[in-house]
């Protein structure tokens, strides 16, 4: 985890501290991460995405944002398809 | 204990991040270890000093101690900790007899104003299920021995209660600040799992 700045403000952020309302934001954050830097990439790769997902719906929750931007990234690099992200979505909860 | 909290509906956008998750680690791109260590960071910067700066409180101020024994949820607060998941807390107060220990069986309750998101080990099957059937054996496993004549006592968590241990304070502290104390304080002691 060398490559991501941490601190970037493109994170989520109440009085300093990181907050997630659920384990999957934190999940979300954390791939979005791993992503990056496994694909060496600068984490703006992602934070443009981020941006432009939350100027496309403003009022959408913040992380579901952050979720089509990680998609639109993880499809843009060739690693998915939508459609097999379909295909993968799970029906019920495993214990988190 | 019942009525544990583990909403049946998965929304869409949870389903969507797990299937990234899971396409990713299938195609070998990610590995959950990663991923974990990652939200581990988060984790470490996002909760368990919270709970610890209670706990130093507690150690020091007994009128403190009572209020938060008393309503955890309203003594955290004073600290200007709540939130989600840190509605209903209650503090278990370890003694020289009493030793408690925190599972969730169902899914992951966990006071998370106080000690962020929980360890991945919290969740997991075999804690979750051996935690409540051999609490001693897991707890050694964990490297804590608790010694025969101290009764353990385990807590189920729900959504009518969030559990945060108060461990007993250890010896050779007594001239130790409140904020020197926090940092003696570890998460897993905050859980149950360890003695300091």
């Amino acid at each position: 985890m060398t490559a991501t700045p941490f601190d970037d403000e493109s994170l989520p952020r109440d009085n300093g501290e990181l907050v997630f309302e659920a384990p999957w934001q934190a999940r979300a954050l954390a791939v979005a991460v791993a992503v990056v830097n496994r694909l060496d990439l600068p984490w703006d790769a992602f934070r443009h995405r981020l941006m432009a997902s939350i100027a496309e719906e403003p009022d959408r929750p913040y992380y579901e944002s952050w979720t089509k931007a990680l998609e639109s990234l993880v499809v843009a690099e060739d690693l998915t398809t939508a459609a097999a992200l379909d295909e993968a979505m799970p029906v019920e909860r495993t214990p988190l | 204990m019942t009525d544990h909290h583990h909403p049946e509906e998965l929304a869409p956008v949870e389903a969507r991040i797990a299937a990234i998750e899971a396409v990713l680690v299938e195609k070998g791109v990610l590995d959950v270890e990663a991923v974990d260590q990652i939200v581990a960071h988060f984790e470490e910067n996002l909760g368990p000093m919270n709970g610890a700066k209670v706990i130093a409180k507690a150690w020091t101020d007994p009128e403190y101690r009572t209020r938060l024994l008393t309503d955890g949820t309203a003594a955290i607060a004073e600290l200007g900790f709540g939130g989600p998941e840190g509605e209903h807390v209650v503090v278990l107060e370890n003694t020289a007899d009493v030793h408690n220990v925190v599972v969730c069986t169902l899914c992951s309750c966990y006071p998370w104003p106080v000690l962020g998101l929980p360890p991945n080990w919290y969740k997991a099957p075999a804690y979750r299920s051996r935690a409540v059937r051999e609490p001693r054996k897991v707890l050694a496993e964990m490297g804590t021995e608790i010694a025969d004549d101290v009764e353990v006592r385990v807590w189920d968590s729900s959504a009518e209660a969030r559990y945060l241990v108060l461990p007993m304070r250890p010896s050779g502290t007594g001239g130790f600040t409140e904020e020197q104390l926090a940092g003696v304080v570890t998460r897993d002691s905050m859980i149950g799992v360890q003695r300091l």
